[in-house]
């Protein structure tokens, strides 16, 4: 898949709480084919201590307005000075970068497992998969109710499950304490997991269990993010491997993580 | 007009002074999308070895004040698979294609050399004797003068076109270990890899690097190698390829200044995969508002009054 680099406009950011938000960015030349699970890395201009692009998932696209959504959580420096920005400042980015999530083989019932701000590459997933023909389902964790996302851009898709650390929403516990993995995982041909790794290791160990097949999404510190610096490494079954290249979704089973 | 040509000794010249850092541009071909690779002077490939390297556990990267530590290293799939794999691919590429060849032992250099001798469309090759980010060899060779002899004088015999060796900055004395291999037949000399660092993490109280000790690179190590560089030129007289947080290029015509004959980038491609084009005109723009007509002009230019 070609790669581009180009200045986007900001149409608009998007405060949703105190740590996420919303970089809406438009595109003057049509937008290639992007898939999900992929990212894009972006130049933070003019911040001391920041030197590197920082990958940030696709959180959605719209061909006809030119324009990519992007899920940002302020983490560090480089993403609040992201979130600084205003509508009409220009963004230069590189994109689309990384392999892309797969549909099942088989037509059923998917579940997609978010974590913080690793629900941001699920809606356009679930947009995907639906378009394949799949009934798609969520299980979003969030440290409480005063950090949830825009939930509405998930429920379009399918029914969504949430959890909160401190029961502020949804069921109180962690992903894992879901009462959908417990009663319903059978009827999925398919989990899809992003977030925190100790949250997808556990989703992935669950799941694979009962025979169910499992991709996730990871995170990882990135350089070039096109495959040239090889420090963006995963250890797999075949080795060591390049986040940004073959990833960053993989299939659980070949993760040694 | 103005003359870009460069010579590198050995027989090698650059149509141009610029070229791409080892371990900072793939084989070439990851920039495809974004540059014709044509227009570099040359390309130095990833370090390759004798046989099939996994490199360090992760984390390997950290970003650091105007700059950032690796420790990959030399995670490569060996010099075979280089052979057959990849040389392939870059071959017909309208630039030089240099091997950066690295190792644990002597005898490693030298069979990565001699297996690379086969391969018409590889001019040169880069003598990694300052990869610090493996356990044996690498700056072994590098931070001990006698070594690094050893490996040169070695690697010349089995190698009949243009050697260039890399240099490492964790020395006292640059200027010995230029002298040094430079009376033991390279054509050459390319400085500077990275400089030994590292970075804790005062949350966690543990080293960012898995390997704890990481390579700096980017524009922090930058007035460190061009301070190597002048201090190279003035003691050896094979021409230099300077590098070392060169961004842009007012920074690589620094370099020229300083004595480098032509210049590589390296950390810059991760932030701007298009700098390696944007240098090449801003070294021709320079030249022509200065009234330069050769770039050679440039080298050991610096005007000390």
């Amino acid at each position: 898949m070609t790669k581009y680099i180009r200045d986007f406009i900001i149409e608009d950011n998007i405060r949703l709480n105190t740590e996420y938000f919303i970089l809406n960015i438009r595109s003057e030349e049509a937008l290639p084919d992007m898939y999900p699970g992929q990212f894009v890395e972006i130049k933070v201009e003019n911040t001391d201590g920041v030197f590197l692009r920082r990958p940030i998932s696709i959180y959605g696209i719209d061909r006809e307005k030119q324009t990519i959504n992007l899920l940002i959580q302020k983490a560090g420096k480089g993403t609040t000075k992201l979130a600084q920005h205003k509508q009409g400042d220009k963004l230069n980015i590189i994109f689309p970068l990384g392999n892309s999530f797969t549909a099942p083989e088989r037509k059923g019932k998917v579940l997609l497992v978010g974590g913080g701000v690793g629900v941001a590459p699920l809606p356009f997933l679930a947009e995907y998969l639906v378009d394949k023909g799949m009934e798609v389902e969520f299980l979003l964790g969030f440290r409480n109710s005063d950090l949830l996302v825009d939930l509405k851009n998930f429920e379009k898709y399918g029914k969504v499950n949430l959890s909160t650390d401190n029961g502020t929403a949804g069921e109180k516990g962690t992903v894992m304490d879901n009462s959908v993995l417990k009663e319903e995982l059978l009827p999925f041909v398919k989990v899809y997991t992003c977030g925190p790794n100790i949250m997808m290791k556990a989703v992935a160990a669950f799941v694979e269990a009962r025979g169910i097949e499992c991709e996730a999404s990871l995170e990882n510190t990135m350089a070039c993010g096109i495959g040239a610096c090889l420090c963006c490494i995963q250890e797999t079954i075949h080795g060591n491997v390049r986040v940004c290249i073959e990833g960053p979704v993989f299939n659980t089973k070949e993760l040694i993580w | 007009m103005v003359n870009t040509e460069v010579n590198i000794g050995g027989g090698l010249k650059f149509k141009n002074p610029v070229s791409t850092a080892s371990g900072c541009f793939g084989y070439g071909y990851e920039y495809d999308d974004f540059i014709d690779v044509g227009r570099l002077g040359a390309i130095f490939v990833k370090g390759t070895t004798g046989s099939k390297r996994e490199g360090n556990p992760y984390p390997r990267m950290a970003e650091t004040a105007s700059g950032m530590l690796n420790s990959v290293g030399l995670q490569n799939k060996g010099v075979d698979h280089f052979i057959k794999e990849i040389y392939p691919r870059v071959k017909d590429y309208n630039t030089h294609i240099i091997v950066n060849v690295s190792g644990s032992t002597v005898d490693e250099y030298v069979e990565v050399t001699e297996k690379l001798s086969d391969l018409e469309k590889i001019p040169a090759i880069e003598l990694n004797i300052s990869c610090p980010n493996v356990r044996e060899g690498g700056m072994v060779f590098g931070t001990h003068c006698p070594s690094a002899m050893m490996v040169t004088r070695e690697v010349r015999k089995a190698w009949k076109r243009s050697l260039i060796v890399k240099l490492s900055p964790n020395v006292t004395s640059i200027h010995e270990f230029a002298k040094a291999v430079e009376g033991e037949g390279a054509d050459s000399i390319s400085l500077i890899n990275t400089l030994l660092g590292m970075a804790i993490d005062a949350k966690t109280r543990r080293p960012v690097l898995a390997t704890v000790t990481g390579g700096l690179s980017g524009p922090a190590v930058k007035p460190v190698a061009l301070r190597m560089v002048w201090q190279a030129y003035h003691a050896v007289k094979i021409p230099i390829i300077g590098l070392g947080g060169i961004m842009n290029a007012t920074d690589a015509i620094e370099f020229m200044l300083a004595g480098a004959t032509a210049i590589q980038l390296g950390t810059a491609n991760f932030i701007d995969p298009t700098v390696s084009v944007k240098v090449i005109e801003g070294i021709e723009a320079y030249c022509r508002e200065h009234g330069i007509t050769d770039v050679n002009e440039l080298t050991g230019g610096m005007i000390s009054d």
